[in-house]
């Protein structure tokens, strides 16, 4: 059990390295979110009615789109590794080579725990004023976290199954739209009906709505926080335990 | 001397989408001799990686034993993991981390004890000539030093058996003298290494024996001073204007293959062989196109040992279907 943490220390170590180290990653965690950020207050802020302040109203929006960029830099330096000589090494060792798994899932929380803080930061400058506790701002940023590590796991997945470097940053495709079909950039009541279904009822909106509602400060529907809880840990799980298996069935 | 690595009668086969398993290895065996180089001589596609992936614990066989240091590679995977080390034909660093930070990595992930890790690092920078560069990203790094690192991560614990798969596969002839030069002070160290190459002179220039593979089995093996009087150190070749011109030059020199209106004697390279087999060809009164002393390939060898060309090229023997 000490050498499985100790392995899977190493690993997160070596991830966070690879990512720091990395210009395009950079760019994805650091510059990426504020550009949409300043895009989406400035450019398109004006035109929508939320109710409330575009800037309050989109923050949280910003953050998992983010987080849905930065996946596919995972699933990149996933397939790069399985594709690479490292895995084969790694499994000729005494070691439990699926860790290198937990190594870049890791070093991706790390990474979108940066991205948070700086759009968070710019957002306030820009007049975002959360009403928040610190206990709420920490349960914010573990619903934002959970998120991210259901989307990296996800991201995982697709870095084993891939064979191609292709065919991982393709993956950004398919969970870049997620938060834009749910309540993250517009209130779902002004999509059309058959649209608002599905933005109803993915896991977007409720981590969304949880996350917006502890920021302000008010009360949060204890069936929102469920769900938003339901989605990430249970999809979170399965992708960690897909990964997992594919990661061996893969020889 | 006694065996570290013992495989017997490997079979693998490899499933492809709509069509038959095709077999890789059709009943391979070998052994390595604890402290000795074992090579595997042969051509792309004999099946010279899938057996060091099972030898190495990366692949189960379809049939057949293996054994390393007494373990088996199936039943005890972990623990032969703990005394081997696998180099495979990819090098297996980070481009984005310096020298000192992969070996490092690796001497944790090795699970050798952390105040041992610094000084082994250390040591094995030193070693393999990457001390000055140790500081700086790999990515910057020449291949020849690249595949240097990758062989030092794979002997910080001090393995019983190396695996080496191509090691010198892309490297400049300089870099290709220092691998070996490495690979020869880690058998003086106790390490026994077996590696694969499609290089005759590789193979002659490290190993004690050598396994040469061709469709998934060993076809022929010994010791390469063995193989060399079989094959012969070198050849002359003489180009002749035709086919009979090549049949009469052939009958007079003896020991000679011909292809076509090729001919090939063995040398041992002196002046005095070369010079008396052209002295033969002269006197016979043909004189040939063009001659040269060349170093033999590897379809020498497989022309030589086994009356045929090794490769793809060569019609699949009734037991690979079977």
């Amino acid at each position: 059990m000490t050498a499985l943490l100790q392995d899977v220390t190493t690993l997160s170590v070596r991830g966070l390295r690879l990512v720091r180290r990395d210009l395009d990653s950079m760019i994805t965690a650091v510059v990426l979110p504020v550009v949409i950020l300043l895009l989406f207050v400035l450019v398109f802020g004006g035109a929508l009615d939320t109710g409330t302040e575009y800037i309050t109203y989109v923050t949280p929006g910003v953050i998992l789109l983010a987080a849905g960029f930065g996946a596919a830099n995972t699933a990149l330096a996933v397939e790069r590794d399985m594709s690479g000589g490292m895995v084969e090494r790694l499994r000729s060792m005494p070691v439990a080579a699926w860790t290198v798994l937990t190594g870049h899932v890791v070093a991706s929380l790390v990474k979108n725990l940066v991205s948070t803080a700086i759009v968070f930061g710019v957002s306030i400058l820009m007049r975002f004023r959360p009403e928040a506790t610190a206990l709420e701002w920490v349960a914010a940023v573990g619903v934002i976290l959970l998120f991210v590590g259901w989307i990296t796991w996800l991201a995982a997945l697709v870095g084993v199954l891939v064979r191609s470097p292709d065919a991982a940053s393709g993956f950004t495709f398919g969970v870049m739209f997620l938060p834009y079909v749910s309540s993250a950039f517009v209130p779902v009541e002004t999509l059309p009906t058959w649209l608002r279904g599905f933005a109803e009822h993915q896991p977007v909106t409720p981590v969304i709505e949880t996350v917006r509602a502890l920021l302000a400060g008010g009360s949060v529907p204890g069936e929102v926080v469920a769900l938003a809880l339901a989605w990430c840990l249970g999809l979170g799980l399965a992708s960690a335990v897909a990964a997992g298996l594919a990661f061996r069935a893969r020889r | 001397m006694t065996a570290i690595v013992t495989a017997d009668g490997l079979r693998k086969s490899f499933a492809r989408r709509g069509a038959p398993p095709t077999p890789v290895l059709d009943g391979l065996d070998l052994e390595v001799e604890e402290g000795t180089v074992l090579a595997l001589l042969g051509p792309n596609g004999a099946g010279k990686t899938t057996t060091v992936r099972i030898l190495s614990t990366l692949l189960r066989p379809d049939a057949g034993r293996v054994t390393v240091a007494g373990l088996d590679v199936v039943a005890d995977a972990r623990r032969v993991r703990e005394v081997i080390s696998l180099t495979g034909q990819q090098v297996a660093v980070d481009d984005k981390l310096t020298g000192a930070e992969n070996l490092t990595m690796m001497g944790h992930l090795a699970h050798l004890p952390r105040r041992a890790v610094h000084s082994r690092v250390e040591e094995l920078l030193a070693a393999f000539d990457l001390t000055a560069a140790a500081g700086r990203r790999v990515g910057t790094w020449s291949g020849g030093m690249r595949r240097r690192l990758d062989l030092a991560a794979g002997l910080l614990t001090r393995p019983r058996v190396m695996y080496l798969d191509e090691p010198t596969t892309g490297l400049d002839p300089r870099s290709r003298q220092a691998l070996w030069d490495v690979v020869r002070d880690v058998v003086a160290g106790g390490t026994s290494v077996l590696l694969t190459t499609q290089y005759l002179e590789e193979a002659d220039r490290l190993a004690q024996s050598v396994a040469l593979v061709d469709g998934g089995r060993v076809v022929a093996e010994g010791a390469p001073a063995q193989l060399k009087r079989e094959v012969g150190e070198a050849g002359v070749e003489l180009d002749l204007a035709t086919a009979a011109d090549a049949a009469r030059v052939a009958r007079v020199l003896g020991s000679t293959t011909v292809d076509g209106t090729r001919v090939r004697v063995p040398t041992d390279g002196s002046v005095s062989h070369v010079r008396s087999v052209l002295v033969t060809v002269e006197d016979t009164g043909v004189v040939p196109e063009h001659w040269a002393v060349r170093a033999p390939t590897l379809d020498d060898v497989f022309l030589a040992l086994t009356g045929g060309p090794g490769g793809a090229e060569r019609p699949a023997t009734a037991e690979a279907a079977a």
